[in-house]
């Protein structure tokens, strides 16, 4: 009877047309669904220069665990992180920031995880070292000055966990032959991606700049074995050592491995002076040598 | 009484109860609207942080934490599990919600609201008729949609266009791009389709309307008996089809309470009925006219 009474109601909508609307609406749902979809895998490619918070293990997880509330915004003492708005090319409403403008300051306590309600920032982080934002990286060695043998080490100055995620290596100076080089070197293991580097370099474009780790670093081949690793490990050689190796060598000399190396025989008198490097110590014999 | 011109909309009212009576609810909407998006203001305008984030998670007074439900439905279904904070959040709001009503939520809170309130009402005032059909059912589907992309892409695809989130967190955060979004929400409400956003596609109030489903506060037709046919209450609800069966269901023994979970509980049918039809009441309160019900049993043996 009820039934009856709705299909007089209907009127004259018929099955087919029934069917059509319905086919309309999913039809149309489903092309606003793909494009969608689309987009979304797009707004998976995080630019470069986009770093987000501490906490942030994937940015595929981070993307299903954020519900872009601006809670860590609003606790960060820093104004480091903004949300993302329409148009720009992080995913929208997401927090990151941009280490050249505004770095992180690694705060003891933490306070943007913290405020975290959903665990998008990781809680089991409680130690700032342990974040990895990202990883510096020194991009230009054309324009770092360092690099010109000019003293600089400005990075290596502010960086938070100083002397272990920037150390300086010291290289000759090929260009005045006589000064030295103090090249800022990364290190991985160290490196919270925090930005202060990038943000202090003195360049109008900085020379280091802090990247996704998985767009800055390496991965050697997994059936790498460094040899002196291994045996670091082993705590000793994982080879037997030769016993007794014979070295073809002139009458007298003898040479022993792993020891003083090339023995000379004693009677015969030095050539070289008392460094015992085969080189001499001024250039220009090198240089000259050969010309009579 | 013959049905109203549209010009003489909402005068009978006026002329009833008074200017205040007949925007009672209207107005206490907008203040609830507007207050609600101030509290969220002047932490970062003038640094009194009352409360802190956004509609889809914050944090009042530093103890209370609130959370829309339907964005941490889209994290579960991207396959993430949310802390706990987020969680009783969430619960806090499902519970107040299934209180006052679902859609409370669309008419007192959300300030895509006001963009399409605007757009209906310049609607109105052009005399624009017609425009695309869509079903309302449409929301559903959006919403279904905007779960299974969760699930599909793993990231809250929705929340990249979702105009309602977008709208309140670029008014709080920088409004950058986001006033583009509200320009489109209101010509499409006002020139492509009637009530289109908040009353055909929106799955935030799809999902609100869900969860109101059974709500405690409701508006009742309490004084049907009164109704004179003018149709202003059609004209000015949002969801029309929702009031037709408390209003005219007295013939099929169907109660005067609004039951419909798409009523948003706006009230502007309470505003605009010059004989008092509607008021707020509760869903238990859903008898059948105790004159009428009176009157029966005196007749009957």
């Amino acid at each position: 009877m009820a039934s009856n009474v709705d299909r007089k109601q209907l009127g004259q909508q018929s099955r087919r047309s029934f069917l059509a609307n319905i086919a309309r609406t999913a039809g149309g749902v489903a092309m606003l669904g793909l494009g969608l979809g689309m987009y979304s895998r797009q707004s998976l490619s995080l630019p470069a220069q986009a770093i987000r918070p501490p906490g942030v293990v994937s940015e595929e997880d981070f993307l299903a665990a954020c519900i872009r509330c601006g809670l860590c915004v609003r606790d960060c003492p820093y104004d480091t992180l903004k949300l993302a708005n329409l148009a720009e090319d992080v995913a929208l409403g997401t927090p990151y920031f941009e280490a050249r403008k505004v770095p992180c300051e690694m705060c003891e306590d933490i306070p943007c995880v913290k405020a975290c309600p959903t665990g998008a920032l990781d809680p089991e982080m409680t130690d700032i070292d342990d974040s990895r934002m990202g990883l510096a990286v020194v991009v230009d060695q054309e324009t770092c000055i360092a690099f010109h043998g000019l003293r600089c080490e400005v990075c290596f100055n502010v960086c938070p966990i100083r002397g272990k995620a920037i150390s300086l290596n010291r290289l000759h100076n090929e260009r005045t032959g006589k000064h030295a080089l103090f090249i800022p070197i990364v290190h991985s293991d160290a490196c919270t991606g925090c930005g202060k580097c990038e943000h202090a370099c003195i360049l109008e474009e900085a020379a280091i700049k802090v990247f996704p780790i998985k767009l800055a670093k390496g991965e050697i081949g997994r059936h790498y074995k460094l040899g002196w690793k291994e045996k670091e490990k082993a705590g000793g050689s994982l080879v037997s050592p030769d016993l007794e190796h014979k070295y073809n060598l002139p009458e007298g000399v003898d040479y022993s491995y792993e020891g003083e190396g090339l023995i000379q025989p004693k009677q015969q008198p030095q050539q070289q002076p008392e460094n015992d490097t085969p080189f001499s110590s001024n250039p220009l014999d090198r240089l000259n040598k050969g010309i009579k | 009484m013959a049905t109203t011109p549209i010009e003489q909309l909402g005068r009978e009212a006026v002329k009833s109860k008074g200017w205040i009576r007949a925007y009672k609810w209207l107005i206490l909407r907008r203040m609830s609207q507007l207050g609600i998006l101030a509290l969220f203001l002047i932490g970062p305008w003038y640094g009194i942080w009352i409360v802190k984030g956004n509609l889809a998670s914050s944090l009042t007074l530093d103890v209370l934490p609130l959370t829309d439900p339907y964005v941490l439905l889209q994290t579960l279904f991207a396959g993430h599990l949310v802390e706990t904070t987020a969680a009783i959040g969430a619960l806090i709001v499902i519970a107040f919600y299934m209180l006052v009503g679902g859609r409370v939520y669309c008419s007192w809170v959300c300030p895509v609201n006001i963009v399409t309130d605007t757009a209906e009402w310049l609607r109105r005032k052009m005399g624009i008729k017609g425009g695309a059909q869509l079903s309302r059912n449409a929301r559903y589907w959006v919403l279904v949609l905007s779960l299974g992309l969760a699930t599909a892409t793993g990231t809250l695809a929705w929340e990249l266009i979702n105009p309602v989130s977008m709208v309140q967190r670029a008014l709080i955060f920088g409004i950058g791009f986001a006033w583009v979004v509200m320009l489109a929400i209101f010509i499409l409400d006002a020139f492509i389709s009637r009530r289109a956003w908040c009353g055909h596609l929106c799955p935030v109030g799809a999902f609100y309307g869900l969860l109101g489903k059974f709500s405690l506060v409701r508006v009742s037709a309490v004084a049907r008996n009164k109704c004179d046919d003018c149709m202003e209450c059609f004209v000015v609800c949002p969801e029309s089809s929702v009031i037709k069966p408390a209003l005219k269901g007295e013939a099929k023994n169907i109660g005067p309470v609004i039951m419909s979970s798409d009523c948003t509980n706006c009230g502007r049918c309470v505003d605009i009925c010059g004989k008092d039809v509607f008021q707020f009441d509760l869903r238990f309160n859903n008898q059948i006219n105790e004159i009428k019900t009176s009157h029966q049993r005196e007749v009957l043996p």
